[in-house]
């Protein structure tokens, strides 16, 4: 489903994916992991379009179609999805109106007709369980004055309506309480099928053990420099990063 | 028409001067009124029209207004049903007409509810009208002001509104002022007089709009006394024909425990300018001055506010914002004064822009003066451009850049809509927004 190979990124002069090499297929999660400015989000934000970083190198393969070619909307359109480490606030904007907004959007770029209002919120009444959202949530604007937690749950909230096929969650963990990264799992547990894949990337354990990860990888200094099975993850916790060569800080 | 020959005007200033005299001389009027007229026509004369070195004229040049010489407006045309309706936006209201500066139709004093008394000027300056002869031009001076100046020694019409004390009006009162293509090349000059007695409720709309004319100049004027515990909505549209001028000036005047809540929405015209000044006469009146100027091509958007707090324990809040594009130019002004008296004053003003091109310019400047040691005030003023990371984070979300920044722009608009309390004209002024900006 993505190939990654030999992806250099850079912010303004600062390059900070040095090489990364990563793969993963249909039906598959994959855990990212590493320590502080290894270059995790950066990855994140680079697959999902961000146009603050300049791809100085490598290629990127998504379902046979060169992903880097594709602008942000298209990417999501094609079926990535992104939950924001820091969900942005939009003042003004409905979150059922922005939600809206975007399921029909990808719908007509897959040639299907776009829901209705009434015919949205009754979709909306669904998924909206399985975040355990306050429905009243929806009238309100997008993220604005949510609390960390109900951001988190957005925003799985929109991954759970748009159904991506590829799902990359970061750092989606940080900052949440033990129930509300119970709620967070479940719910991405919940829409895992076998024609869908999952990217994790995390600074935690914690999360690991609420979605079970089929690889592991560790990044550090911009390149993947260790990738294993789930009990990887177990050993980072234990011991940390710094026994991992070139994982040094 | 004037019969006698005169040469041509050598400016603009003496054109007006041409036409004052012409009615002047055909005039009906009280003494008392002629006076007033005379006297504010010598005002403007002396005045001048403002140059870019006077303060409050400082990011607005008025030169195309100045230069230019407008002629009377002929009597306008019949307005269809299905056009007031347009303006009236759905709302059930009482609807007051005036096409080019003149009344419509006639008034019809009977379909008015209790306690509710509209006039026309024109016809209130021959009634000898007491409260007229007391309060014309006690609020809006024409000593200092020269467009005020203007209108008042050449208004021709306009609508006297008392809402008696106690009462409580339901029905939003809509002032349309219309000009059709009979108000081309000229200037109109429309006068309002609003009494909010004890005790009264009371919504009033003005708007300003074109059904044919195109190049005219508005010189409006409002003067709004809101007395003890009255409470007056007070709504400003104004979208004006794109070639039109306008200048608009509202005067208020607040007793205690009074509340004033404005709202000016502005799209129209070349170059407009809008001013709403109130006073907070009494203690613990209240002043909620919000407003949206939305501009693009060569347009020039003005805003002049002043809110000034004279008696204890007044709260005022105000918000602007301007949406810019194209080459077009928006300036907001805004002065907050404090008397040394006015302790308690709670004041907060704030002024956000949004640029949409790289040729729109805003100018803006809110202003705290403060003579008073136990006050809480705050101002503050924004000019952005469409927040990047919104915009990634709704692409990313599989909406496209220009869709994506219709929205992130509707709701940098409908931030301040939301603020305003007639639900019927927030929700019009909202479609309004979006359509400019989703078609």
């Amino acid at each position: 489903m993505l190939e990654i190979k030999n992806l250099h990124a850079s912010i303004g002069d600062k390059e900070i994916l040095r090489g990364i090499d990563l793969t993963v297929n249909a039906g598959e999660v994959h855990a990212v992991m590493g320590p502080n400015g290894s270059g995790k989000s950066t990855l994140a934000q680079v697959l999902a379009g961000h146009p603050g970083y300049e791809v100085t190198g490598g290629e990127v393969t998504y379902n046979g179609q060169n992903l880097l070619e594709l602008d942000p909307e298209v990417r999501a359109q094609e079926g990535i999805f992104l939950a924001f480490q820091y969900p942005i606030e939009i003042p003004g904007v409905t979150n059922a109106y922005f939600m809206r907004s975007a399921y029909n959007e990808i719908r007509k770029a897959k040639g299907m007709t776009e829901l209705d209002p009434l015919e949205f919120l009754d979709l909306m009444e669904e998924k909206i369980k399985l975040v355990d959202m306050d429905p009243a949530m929806m009238n309100r604007s997008v993220n604005t004055g949510f609390s960390g937690g109900e951001k988190k749950r957005n925003e799985i909230l929109q991954m759970a309506v748009l159904e991506p096929r590829l799902a990359i969650l970061d750092e989606t963990d940080s900052g949440l309480d033990i129930d509300a990264l119970k709620v967070v799992a479940n719910g991405v547990n919940a829409l895992r099928r076998p024609d869908n894949a999952t990217i994790v990337v995390t600074h935690y354990q914690r999360l690991l053990n609420y979605i079970v990860p089929d690889y592991v990888h560790v990044l550090a200094n911009g390149r993947i420099v260790k990738s294993g099975g789930k009990e990887l993850a177990l050993e980072l916790e234990e011991k940390g990063y710094d026994w991992i060569p070139g994982a040094a800080a | 028409m004037s019969e006698a020959v005169l040469d041509a005007p050598e400016s603009s200033v003496e054109a007006y001067r041409f036409t004052f005299e012409d009615s002047a001389r055909t005039s009906n009027e009280p003494a008392w009124m002629k006076e007033i007229r005379r006297s504010a026509m010598g005002d403007f004369e002396r005045l001048d029209f403002p140059t870019m070195k006077n303060e409050d004229w400082h990011f607005t040049n008025v030169g195309p207004i100045a230069e230019k010489v407008f002629g009377s407006a002929k009597p306008g045309g019949e307005i269809s049903e299905s056009v007031i309706d347009r303006i009236a936006f759905g709302q059930e209201a009482i609807k007051i007409v005036f096409v080019n500066g003149r009344l419509s139709s006639e008034m019809n004093q009977g379909a008015l509810p209790d306690g509710l008394t509209i006039v026309n000027l024109a016809q209130e300056i021959g009634a000898e009208s007491q409260l007229l002869q007391r309060h014309f031009g006690q609020l809006a001076a024409a000593e200092s002001a020269a467009f005020t100046a203007l209108n008042t020694a050449l208004a021709t019409d306009g609508a006297v509104i008392v809402i008696t004390a106690n009462t409580v009006i339901d029905k939003p009162i809509h002032l349309m002022f219309i000009s059709d293509s009979g108000a081309e090349a000229s200037s109109i000059h429309t006068r309002n007089l609003i009494f909010a007695e004890r005790l009264s409720k009371c919504t009033v709309i003005e708007s300003y709009v074109s059904v044919g004319g195109d190049n005219y100049f508005t010189n409006a004027v409002t003067e709004v006394f809101v007395a003890e515990s009255a409470q007056l909505s007070h709504y400003k549209l104004q979208t004006e024909a794109r070639n039109a001028f306008h200048v608009g000036t509202v005067q208020v005047h607040q007793k205690r425990d009074s509340r004033y809540e404005s709202f000016s929405f502005a799209t129209g015209g070349k170059l407009a300018r809008t001013n709403i000044y109130t006073t907070l006469a009494g203690e613990a009146s209240e002043a909620v001055l919000n407003g949206l100027y939305m501009c693009d091509g060569s347009q020039h958007i003005d805003h002049q506010t002043r809110i000034e707090h004279v008696a204890p324990n007044c709260p005022s809040h105000e918000l602007y914002k301007g949406i810019l594009d194209g080459n077009s130019h928006g300036v907001f002004n805004g002065k907050v004064y404090v008397h040394p008296e006015a302790q308690k004053t709670d004041g907060k003003q704030s002024n956000n822009n949004l640029l949409l091109s790289d040729g729109a310019r805003v100018d803006t400047k809110p202003q705290l003066e403060i003579f008073a040691d136990d006050v809480k005030c705050t101002h503050g003023a924004t000019v952005g451009r469409i927040d990047e990371l919104a915009l990634f984070y709704m692409r990313s979300r599989g909406v496209g850049p220009a869709q994506a920044k219709r929205l992130l722009t509707y709701a940098f608009a409908a931030d301040v809509l939301e603020k305003i309390e007639l639900e019927s004209l927030r929700e019009s002024l909202e479609a309004q927004v979006l359509e400019r900006f989703t078609s």
